[in-house]
C-alpha cells in the first residue's frame, strides 16, 4: 500500500533521513521504533507532505506521491496524528472532529461517523461542546485519533500516541488502535519510543537509527532479537 | 443631555468605522502573525473605488440606495482583489523569513499604494458625494444623530454580524480558526492554508473598503492619505482589544471611538489623537495583551 524507496530528508543543511526504505502492506500495523532523534517523526512528515524528501520516492498504492501538498495526501487517504496531539485548542471537541472531515462532502455519512467515534470514546461525547484545549492529555489523544478517523483514512500515521499517558490509558489506547485496524481495515504505521507496546500490537517493525533503517522483521522476531531487547526493550 | 447623546452617537459612528478596519488587522494577525501595515490603504482604495463607481452609476439615474449598495459592492470586490494581490506579492514569498522582513514589506506596500493613488488620482482632497439618503423619521433628532451616522451604525452592525456567523458556523470559518490556532495541524487535516490566508486578506480588505465608503460619504471628501491615520487608529483599537481577537477588535474600536468623541467634546478637540494614544499606552501598561487578548508567550 505504501512504499518508501531510499528517501533522504533534511532540514536546511542537516540531513535527517538517509536512504530510508520501508513498506506497509494493506491491513497491516507496522511499527517504526528508534531512539529520540533517530528520524521517526521526520519519516512520517515526509509521508504526509510536511517535509518533502530531497531524494527517493514515496509510492502510495503504486503511485508516486512525493511532492504532493498535504491536502492532496489527505484526499488520497493518508492521515497523520502528529506527536503532541495538536488538538485545536479553541475549537470544541465536535468542531475538532468536523475539521477531521474537512475534505469530505458526504455530510450525512460524516454525522454517522461522528456518532461512531463517540461510541468508541464516550468521554468525547460528554465533552463535545468543550474547547479541545480543556481536555486531559488522554482525552486529547482520543480526540486526535478520532479526528483522523473522521477523514476515513486508508493509511493512519500515528506518532507517539503513548506519549505522556498513564500506563492504563496507554493499554486502553492501543487496544483501540488494534480494534480500528481490525474492524475498519485501516492500515497503520505506528511510530513509538515505547517499543515494547508497539511491537506487541504490530505485525512487522522497522528499527531506525540515526536516520538509517538498521533492522526490519516481524514484530515477533524483533521482540526476540538481542539487539532490540538491549537497546529498546530494556531487557 | 442632548450634547451627551450627540457625542455618544458620534463616538459609536467612529467606533464602527474603526471596527470595520480593525477586524482586518486582527484576522490577519491571528492567522499569520503579521501586522499588515498596508491594511489602511485598503480603506483608502475602497473609498476611491466607491467614488469612481458612484460617478459612473450616477449617469444611469439610479436611486441613491441602489448606488450606495452597488458602489459598496464594487469597493469591497476591488479592495478584496488588492488585498489578495498584496498578500501574494509582498507577504507570501516571505512566509518563512524572519518576522521583520514581512513587516518591512508591509510598510513598503503601504507607501507604494499611497503614492500609486497619488499619481493616478491627485494630491488634493476630492469631494465625495453623499450616497446616504436623508431619513425623514430622523428629523426630530437631527441635533443628535443624522442619517449617515445611523446608516454607518446599521451597516457595520450587519457586516460584523455576518462575519461572526461566518467564522462561528461555516466550514471556511472553522478552517480559519483552526489555521489560526495550529497551522501545521490545519495542513494535516487537509485544509489548504494558502487559500485560507488569501480568503482572510480578501475579507479583511472588503470590510475596510466598506468602512472607507461609509466614512467618505459621511465626511464628504477623500484623498490618498486617508488610509494612513485611519489605519493607525484602527490598529490601535485592535491592540487595545487584544490583537488576534475578533471581539477584542470590535470592543477596542468602540472604546477608542467613544473616548475620542467624549474627550474632544468635553475637553478639547485639539488633542483628539493624544487621547487615543494615551488610552493605548494606559491599557498596555496594565494589560499588555489588550483587553480580550490572551497573555501568551511568543511562539517561535
Amino acid at each position: 500500500m505504501l512504499e518508501l524507496r531510499a528517501i533522504d530528508a533534511a532540514y536546511g543543511n542537516i540531513q535527517v533521513l538517509h536512504q530510508v526504505s520501508l513498506r506497509v502492506e494493506h491491513g497491516e500495523i507496522v511499527a517504526l521504533i528508534g531512539a529520540n532523534g533517530a528520524g521517526k517523526t521526520t519519516t512520517l512528515m515526509a509521508i504526509s507532505g510536511l517535509v518533502p524528501p530531497r531524494r527517493g520516492a514515496i509510492l502510495f498504492e503504486g503511485r508516486p506521491v512525493n511532492g504532493l501538498p498535504p491536502d492532496a495526501l489527505v484526499r488520497l487517504g493518508i492521515c497523520q496524528v502528529p506527536e503532541g496531539r495538536h488538538v485545536f485548542p479553541g475549537l470544541s471537541v465536535a468542531e475538532n472532529l468536523d475539521m477531521g472531515a474537512f475534505l469530505r462532502r458526504d455530510r450525512r455519512q460524516v454525522a454517522t461517523d461522528k456518532e461512531q467515534v463517540y461510541n468508541l470514546f464516550p468521554a468525547l461525547r460528554q465533552r463535545r461542546h468543550q474547547p479541545g484545549g480543556t481536555l486531559s492529555g488522554g482525552e486529547q489523544q482520543m480526540l486526535a485519533i478520532s479526528r483522523a478517523l473522521m477523514a476515513r483514512p486508508r493509511l493512519l500515521l500515528l506518532d507517539e500516541p503513548s506519549m505522556g499517558l498513564a500506563p492504563l490509558m496507554t493499554k486502553h489506547l492501543f487496544a483501540t488502535i488494534v480494534a480500528i485496524n481490525r474492524e475498519q481495515q485501516t492500515t497503520i504505521l505506528l511510530v513509538e519510543q515505547n517499543a515494547n507496546v508497539a511491537l506487541q500490537v504490530a505485525d512487522r517493525g522497522y528499527v531506525l537509527e540515526n536516520g538509517h533503517i538498521v533492522m526490519q522483521d516481524t514484530a515477533e522476531a524483533l521482540r526476540r532479537a538481542p539487539a532490540v531487547q538491549s537497546a529498546y526493550l530494556g531487557i | 443631555m442632548e450634547y451627551f447623546f450627540e457625542l455618544l452617537f458620534s463616538g459609536l459612528t467612529r467606533g464602527s468605522i474603526y471596527a470595520l478596519i480593525a477586524l482586518g488587522y486582527t484576522m490577519v494577525y491571528g492567522i499569520i502573525g503579521l501586522i499588515n501595515f498596508a491594511h489602511g490603504e485598503m480603506f483608502m482604495i475602497g473609498a476611491f473605488t466607491a467614488l469612481i463607481a458612484s460617478s459612473v452609476l450616477s449617469i444611469y439615474h439610479l436611486p441613491l440606495p441602489a448606488i450606495l449598495v452597488l458602489a459598496g459592492l464594487a469597493a469591497a470586490v476591488w479592495a478584496g482583489a488588492y488585498g489578495f494581490t498584496v498578500e501574494r506579492l509582498a507577504y507570501r514569498p516571505l512566509r518563512g523569513a524572519p518576522r521583520l522582513a514581512p513587516l518591512i514589506s508591509a510598510i513598503g506596500m503601504s507607501i507604494f499604494l499611497q503614492n500609486y493613488v497619488l499619481l493616478a488620482q491627485t494630491a488634493d482632497f476630492v469631494p465625495f458625494p453623499s450616497l446616504i439618503p436623508e431619513f425623514a423619521f430622523l428629523e426630530p433628532y437631527s441635533a443628535i444623530i443624522n442619517s449617515s451616522s445611523l446608516t454607518i451604525l446599521a451597516v457595520s452592525t450587519l457586516v460584523m454580524t455576518a462575519l461572526t456567523l461566518l467564522i462561528l458556523y461555516t466550514r471556511t470559518g472553522k478552517a480559519m480558526r483552526a489555521t489560526a490556532q495550529d497551522q501545521k495541524m490545519a495542513l494535516l487535516v487537509g485544509i489548504n492554508v494558502d487559500r485560507i490566508i488569501s480568503f482572510t486578506f480578501v475579507t479583511g480588505s472588503a470590510l475596510a473598503a466598506i468602512g472607507g465608503l461609509l466614512i467618505a460619504s459621511h465626511i464628504g471628501q477623500i484623498n490618498f492619505a486617508i488610509g494612513f491615520i485611519a489605519g493607525i487608529k484602527a490598529f490601535t483599537a485592535a491592540v487595545l482589544g487584544g490583537i488576534g481577537s475578533i471581539p477584542g477588535a470590535v470592543l477596542g474600536s468602540f472604546i477608542l471611538g467613544l473616548t475620542e468623541a467624549f474627550a474632544t467634546g468635553y475637553i478639547s478637540s485639539d488633542y483628539e489623537d493624544l487621547f487615543a494614544f494615551a488610552l493605548l499606552v494606559l491599557i498596555l501598561i496594565f494589560r499588555p495583551a489588550g483587553l480580550l487578548g490572551k497573555a501568551t508567550a511568543e511562539k517561535v
